[in-house]
C-alpha cells in the first residue's frame, strides 16, 4: 500500500524539522532490513508468543450474540496481551528494531497510559533507559498507569503545554526526539508520525488481522462479515484491518470518539468532522479551525482523545474500503457496561466504542452472518472515571 | 536583487524574530519599525500555531498569547499590508505547513507575495517534502529558505545546491530558546555548504547575547535571535518596544562591527 516516500494515497509523508531527517531515514533503512532478517523476526514471534501472551484468543461472545439476536460476534481479546492491550505487539517490535540499531534510550508518549506502560514494560525487558511523556490532564486521569510505569522503572513527564492530552504528550516526545537523537528511539505509539512510522507500526499490529483471519477460518470455515475496532491515531483498527484489506466481503469499521456529539465542539471524530492538513510529520485529517489552528478535542477515552488520524486510514476512507463511524461517551459507556454484564469482561473504554457500534448493527444483520470486534484493551484502568461518569465516586 | 540578498550585501546580517500578534498587532508593528530604525537587516515574522513543535517554551508561550489575542492568518496578511506602506526591511514569514496548507498554499503564496513578503521558512517541511510549496513559491517569486541542522551531515550539499534567499542554519540539537553554549562547528558547516552555493547562511536557535550573535556571524553570514527578543515581550507587553529598541541596537552593533 506504501508508495513513494511512505505515502497512502495523498496521505503520509515526512513533515519533521530538518534535524529529525536522518533520524527517520536510519529508522527506514534498519526497518527496510530487520523485516526480511529470519532471526529478527524468529525473535519477535517468541517474544510474542513467551513474553506476550500471543496469539491471543478469539472469542464467540455467545451471550452477547443471543441478547442482540441478529449476526455472531467474536471478540478479538487483546485485552488479554500481557500489559492489558493491543500496545505491546508494536513495542516489543519497535523495541527489539531499536535494540538492533544499538539505541540505548526509549522515549514515548502517551495517551491513556497504555502505550506508556507498554513501552516502560519492553524497556524494562530490554534493559533500556525510557522516558514517557504524558500529558497533565490525562496523568489525572490515568493515575494507576503512571504509577506503573515508574513501578517498571521508567520517567513520566507531565506535558503541561496545550491542553495537556495526547496530541501534546506527542509534540513533546517529538522535541525530545530532536534533542537527544543518537542513542535514542521515539517508540510512537499508533499508525502516525512520519514515514516510516505509519507502516512499522501497522506491520507490527497487523499480528492481529493475521491471527484473526486464521481463527475465523478454522472456527467458523468463513470470514467475517464486518470487522469493527475503535481509532484514535488508528493502530489497533489497522492491525485489525490489514489481512482483509483484500477481501471486499469483509467490511472494514473504525469507530471514532464522538465525545459528546459530532455537532458539538467536544469531540475527536476526525475523519467525521476535520479536514485535510499536515500535522505531527503526516498528512491525513484533522480537527482544526478555519486557519489551520489544530482543535482542542475532547473523548472520555483518553486513548481516543487525539486531534488526528493515521494516514492509511485516511487512504482507506478516501477510496470507500474503510467505514469511520463516530460513537459518543454516552454509547460507549453503556457498551462498557453491557459487556461487563453479559460476557463478563470489562472492555477498555476504547474498546467499548467499537462494542458499541456492534451492538447498533448486530440486531439488522442474520444470525448466519458474523462480526468481529478487536477488544483492544481491557477496561480496569476506566473503571474510576466511569463511575465518575455515573455519579459515583469510588477510591482507586 | 531581491530584497533577501540585499540585507546581505553591506555585510554581517542582524536578524530579529517575533511572532504577529503577541501581545497585539499593533504592538508588534511598532516593534517591526523600532527594530528596523535600529538597523535588523531582515525581520522573520512568526506566524503563531497552536502545536509548533519546533520551538521551546518561550515561543510556544508567544504563540498562543497571540492565538489567544484572536490573530489569525487573514489580519496578518493585512497587517503586513499596512506594514510595507513604510517599512523597507525584507520580510518572511517563520510558521508551520498546516498554516500554509490549511489556507490554501497557493491563495497563501500569493496573498503573502502580494502585500510584500519576501520569503518564507517552514520549520515541518523538510527537502524531500518541499516541492509542493515550492513550485507555488517560485510563481510567486516568494523565497522558500532551507533549513541546515547539526545533523544534516551528507545532506547538506544537496539542501544547500536548491537553497534561495538564504540559508537558515540551525545550530544545536533541540527546540528554539537560549542556549549558554553553541558547541556545533559552524564553520565547517558553512565550508560545505560554500562547496556548492553562495547563498548567504545565517544561523539561529540558541542566541542570546552580543558576544553569541558575533561569534556566530564571524562564521557565516548572519546571526538570527529569536526567544531572547520574545522573552523580553513577554515581560514587557505592549511596553516592550524601548527595551526591544534597545537590545536590538546592541545586538547589531555586536553583529556589523
Amino acid at each position: 500500500m506504501t508508495n513513494e516516500k511512505g505515502r497512502f494515497g495523498i496521505h503520509g509523508g515526512q513533515y519533521i524539522p530538518e534535524t529529525l531527517m536522518n533520524a527517520v531515514m536510519e529508522l527506514e533503512q534498519a526497518y527496510d532490513h530487520y523485516k526480511n532478517d529470519p532471526e529478527f523476526n524468529r525473535e519477535l514471534t517468541d517474544l510474542f508468543n513467551r513474553y506476550a501472551g500471543r496469539p491471543s484468543l478469539l472469542y464467540y461472545a455467545e451471550r452477547m450474540s443471543t441478547d442482540l439476536g441478529g449476526a455472531q460476534i467474536y471478540l478479538k481479546r487483546e485485552d488479554l496481551n500481557h500489559t492489558g492491550a493491543h500496545k505491546i505487539n508494536n513495542v516489543l517490535g519497535q523495541a527489539l528494531l531499536a535494540k538492533k540499531m544499538g539505541k540505548t534510550r526509549l522515549i514515548a508518549e502517551t495517551g491513556a497510559g497504555q502505550h506508556g506502560v507498554a513501552t516502560a514494560t519492553a524497556a524494562a525487558y530490554f534493559g533500556m533507559e525510557c522516558v514517557v511523556f504524558m500529558g497533565e490532564e490525562d496523568i489525572r486521569r490515568q493515575a494507576l498507569n503512571v504509577y506503573k510505569m515508574k513501578l517498571l522503572g521508567s520517567d513520566v513527564i507531565p506535558v503541561t503545554t496545550g491542553t495537556g492530552t495526547l496530541k501534546d504528550a506527542v509534540s513533546e516526545a517529538m522535541r525530545e526526539w530532536t534533542r537527544r537523537i543518537d542513542d535514542t528511539h521515539y517508540c510512537l505509539g499508533s499508525v502516525m508520525g512520519p514515514h516510516p512510522f505509519p507502516t512499522i507500526v501497522r506491520d507490527f499490529q497487523a499480528v492481529i488481522s493475521k491471527e484473526m483471519r486464521e481463527q475465523f477460518l478454522q472456527e467458523t470455515g468463513k470470514l467475517p462479515d464486518a470487522v469493527i475496532a475503535c481509532v484514535g491515531g488508528g493502530s489497533n483498527a489497522i492491525g485489525s484491518f490489514y489481512h482483509f484489506i483484500n477481501d471486499p466481503g469483509v467490511r472494514l469499521i473504525g469507530c471514532e470518539a464522538a465525545g459528546r456529539g459530532i455537532d458539538t465542539f467536544e469531540t475527536a471524530a476526525t475523519i467525521n468532522t476535520g479536514r485535510e492538513g499536515i500535522f505531527h510529520g503526516m498528512k491525513s485529517y484533522f480537527c482544526q479551525d478555519e486557519f489551520g489552528q489544530i482543535a482542542p478535542v475532547y473523548s472520555i477515552s483518553a486513548g481516543l482523545d487525539y486531534p488526528g488520524i493515521g494516514p492509511e486510514h485516511a487512504w482507506l476512507h478516501d477510496i470507500g474500503r474503510a467505514e469511520y463511524v463516530p460513537i459518543t461517551d454516552d454509547e460507549a459507556v453503556n457498551a462498557f457496561e453491557y459487556l461487563s454484564r453479559t460476557e463478563g469482561v470489562i472492555p477498555a473504554i476504547e474498546s467499548a466504542h467499537a462494542l458499541a457500534y456492534a451492538c447498533r448493527i448486530a440486531p439488522q444483520m442474520s444470525p448466519d452472518q458474523c462480526i468481529a470486534v478487536t477488544l483492544s484493551g481491557r477496561g480496569d484502568k476506566d473503571c474510576v472515571s466511569i463511575a465518575r461518569y455515573r455519579g459515583e465516586e469510588i477510591e482507586e | 536583487m531581491n530584497r533577501i540578498r540585499n540585507a546581505f550585501v553591506s555585510g554581517k546580517a542582524f536578524i530579529p524574530f517575533i511572532t504577529c500578534g503577541d501581545p497585539d498587532l499593533e504592538t508588534t508593528g511598532k516593534l517591526v519599525r523600532a527594530m528596523a530604525e535600529e538597523g535588523a537587516d531582515l525581520i522573520e515574522l512568526g506566524i503563531p500555531f497552536s502545536d509548533p513543535t519546533s520551538e521551546g517554551p518561550v515561543i510556544q508561550d508567544a504563540d498562543l498569547r497571540a492565538l489567544k489575542g484572536g490573530v489569525t492568518t487573514d489580519r496578518i496578511l493585512e497587517f503586513v499590508r499596512e506594514l510595507r506602506k513604510d517599512v523597507s526591511v525584507p520580510l518572511v514569514f517563520m510558521t508551520y505547513a498546516n498554516v500554509v496548507f490549511s489556507y490554501g498554499t497557493e491563495r497563501f503564496i500569493q496573498r503573502a507575495a502580494e502585500v510584500g513578503m519576501d520569503g518564507l521558512i517552514l520549520a515541518d517541511v523538510p527537502f524531500e517534502e518541499r516541492d509542493e510549496f515550492l513550485e507555488v513559491c517560485e510563481r510567486y517569486d516568494l523565497d522558500l529558505i532551507s533549513m541546515i541542522a547539526p545533523t544534516s551531515r551528507e545532506r547538506i550539499r544537496m539542501i544547500a545546491g536548491e537553497a534561495r534567499g538564504f540559508i537558515y542554519i540551525v545550530s544545536s540539537l533541540g527546540v528554539t530558546g537560549v542556549r549558554s553554549t553553541i558547541t556545533t562547528d559552524i564553520g565547517a558547516m558553512v565550508r560545505l555548504i560554500r562547496e556548492v552555493s553562495d547563498v548567504p547562511c545565517a544561523v539561529g536557535f540558541g542566541i542570546s547575547t552580543p558576544e553569541q550573535a558575533e561569534k556566530m556571524a564571524a562564521s557565516s553570514d548572519g546571526a538570527i535571535v529569536g526567544s531572547a527578543i520574545v522573552r523580553i515581550i513577554e515581560e514587557y507587553g505592549r511596553d516592550s518596544v524601548e527595551p526591544v529598541r534597545k537590545y536590538v541596537r546592541e545586538m547589531c552593533e555586536a553583529v556589523h562591527a
